[in-house]
């Protein structure tokens, strides 16, 4: 429906200035939430945030790519633990966020040399392979884990006169937005073509000329950069490390929280994590409820609506652009 | 080497858990080339079910079947109500694989809220204190029994899959749906028995292995892993394999946890796991299948 007709336009985010007022809008109420003084709202957006990033890079390697994944919790905690060492023992805490992300990045291109041979299921099972092997191995070393008593992280100071809490909403807002600038340039680049080709059909992909090792590996580094970020970030607002914190339904949560938001959606990743965030807030009461509500969203959107909430929020502004007509 | 047997003969014991985890697993992913994630949580919601019955003192000789039934009715139940209508809307095999997550979620927050997350013991006939000897090797009378009702159950399975009509007819329709259903076989009902099976073989291996651990929602978590590691170790489209590679991941096992340490014995599964899908990833006894364009 859009038609461009040069490769800037195409390369271009932000097409018609409506789309742009729209945006502003949103990030000027992100910005406007921490003035409301509701300290809960505060903190939930937070952790919407944190877990944006990790779902944007799994959606960059399931959705895009189509390389199913479920080493996700292994991942965090590669990058929380990273992060946590690193700030115990000095290092300034943008270079240690930035070695959380290259350290998930460095496993997740080790566990992406076996997807250059795996397919499908195969590849599912040895990533969730890998996400349990690396919470085992927490478990049972605590030289990494910091044994019984976890691992404490120095929360990041109250800056420019807000309070802790708000700084580090705003931090964690700014991180969100790069990334999802990131994400975004990825896609409509080359290498974003190059994932999408070998997602159809890597065979043809490769008579293409992508050179499948090449971005298969890009793939998984960059969905494991995020991650770990993610992990550092996690552990930067809870202060505190365990190994229970990475366990197998974490890893599912990141899933869920890709196929709700839609497959091969950046928006949709934010949505989708938002959902899975915010969604059982709701059922306070019933915690046990949570992986039944996820189950039937999965089921539901699976069967009815395969790309998602993105999907759906698609049809819903085609639906009212083109009103009366259909 | 009497310590070497004694290892051997308890990793021979969970191994036939593991086999028959497997089996199901394996059953499931030639007939639909779906990988069943969810087939953990129908072995604790069947174990679950047996748990129930127990205790509304129904005796194990009714309660063990009643409880299989009901784990083979969820699977077809699942198979008729979600995943033929996914097929039906074209559905990925990716997304149906994603299906089975979102199963293995529903059962798995049912189960807790119905059941709670406290643990609980199984009631079960057999007592794993009691031993018995032969010529100085020791084995529980539990052991012994999941050993015989693994052969037994992977013994029969052979059976029905090799000497009756209905195993032609799986077999048939594993090989080539669009030509089994050309040849009359309600490809369907075959399937849906197909998963019927699997998750009956599943909660047959839950009802054994909840006295050895401790009942709660999350209990099969591991086993179920194993399996998985079993039947990607057997290859994942032969049945054989499942159960060699059952019984081989368990004595391996049991050998590390005795000679290397204990702590290593839970990962062992999934160093086996990558390093057969680095190697050789269609299994030892598996056919891999060529794609092409």
């Amino acid at each position: 429906m859009d038609l461009t007709e040069s490769y800037r336009e195409e390369l271009r985010l932000i097409r018609k200035p409506w789309t742009g007022a729209g945006i502003s809008l949103v990030v000027l109420a992100l910005l406007v939430i921490p003035w409301l003084k509701m300290d809960y709202l505060v903190y939930m957006a937070t952790v919407v945030f944190i877990y944006a990033i990790g779902v944007q890079g799994q959606n960059i390697l399931i959705g895009y790519t189509g390389q199913i994944s479920f080493g996700q919790a292994g991942f965090l905690a590669i990058g929380a633990y990273t992060f946590g060492h690193a700030s115990a023992s000095g290092i300034p805490l943008p270079l240690g966020l930035f070695a959380a992300g290259v350290m998930a990045g460095i496993f997740g291109l080790i566990v992406g040399f076996p997807s250059l041979r795996l397919k499908g299921p195969y590849l599912a099972i040895a990533t969730m392979g890998f996400g349990i092997a690396v919470y085992q191995i927490l478990l049972n070393s605590e030289v990494i884990s910091g044994g019984r008593m976890g691992l404490t992280v120095k929360k990041l100071p109250a800056l420019f006169g807000l309070t802790q809490q708000v700084t580090f909403y705003y931090f964690t807002l700014l991180l969100a937005l790069i990334f999802t600038l990131i994400s975004y340039n990825t896609i409509s680049s080359y290498a974003g073509r190059a994932f999408i080709a070998i997602r159809d059909n890597d065979i043809a992909a490769e008579a293409m000329g992508v050179n499948l090792a090449r971005y298969k590996l890009l793939s998984f580094g960059m969905s494991s950069f995020y991650l770990g970020v993610q992990g550092a970030l996690f552990s930067l607002l809870i202060g505190f490390l365990e190994p229970n914190l990475f366990t197998f339904m974490e890893s599912v949560t990141i899933f869920v929280a890709v196929i709700i938001g839609g497959l091969a959606s950046i928006g949709g990743s934010i949505m989708g994590a938002a959902f899975v965030i915010l969604v059982p807030q709701l059922f306070g009461g019933l915690r046990e409820l949570v992986p039944v509500i996820f189950g039937v969203a999965i089921l539901v959107i699976l069967i009815f609506e395969p790309h998602g909430i993105a999907g759906r929020w698609l049809k819903i502004r085609l639906y009212f652009r083109n009103w009366p007509f259909r | 080497m009497r310590q070497f047997m004694q290892y051997v003969i308890s990793g021979l014991a969970t191994g036939s858990i593991y086999a028959l985890v497997a089996l199901g697993l394996a059953l499931i992913y030639r007939s639909t080339r779906i990988l069943n994630f969810a087939h953990g949580d129908m072995a604790t919601a069947g174990t679950f079910v047996a748990f129930s019955l127990l205790g509304m003192n129904l005796a194990p000789i009714i309660s063990f079947p009643l409880a299989i039934l009901s784990g083979s009715a969820l699977a077809m139940l699942f198979y008729f109500a979600i995943l033929v209508p996914a097929q039906r809307r074209n559905a990925t095999p990716l997304g149906q694989i994603i299906l089975t997550v979102g199963l293995g979620l529903i059962l798995q927050g049912l189960i807790s809220y119905l059941w709670g997350t406290d643990t609980k013991t199984l009631d079960f006939p057999l007592s794993d204190t009691k031993l018995w000897r032969f010529q100085g090797l020791v084995i529980s009378e539990l052991g012994l029994g999941t050993f015989v009702i693994g052969l037994l159950g992977s013994g029969l399975l052979y059976l029905l899959v090799q000497k009756t009509r209905l195993g032609i007819a799986m077999r048939a329709t594993s090989e080539n749906l669009p030509a089994a259903q050309t040849l009359g076989i309600p490809t369907r009902m075959i399937l849906s028995l197909s998963w019927g099976l699997a998750a009956g073989l599943s909660v047959l291996a839950g009802v054994f292995l909840a006295p050895a651990l401790l009942l709660d929602p999350f209990f099969m978590l591991e086993p179920f892993l194993k399996g998985f590691a079993a039947a990607i170790l057997g290859g994942l489209n032969s049945l054989p394999g499942a159960i060699l590679g059952g019984l081989i991941l368990g004595v391996a096992e049991s050998l590390a946890g005795g000679y290397i340490t204990i702590a290593f014995k839970n990962t062992l599964a999934f160093l086996i796991i990558i390093v057969i899908l680095m190697v050789r990833h269609e299994g030892l006894l598996g056919t891999e299948f060529k794609e092409r364009v």
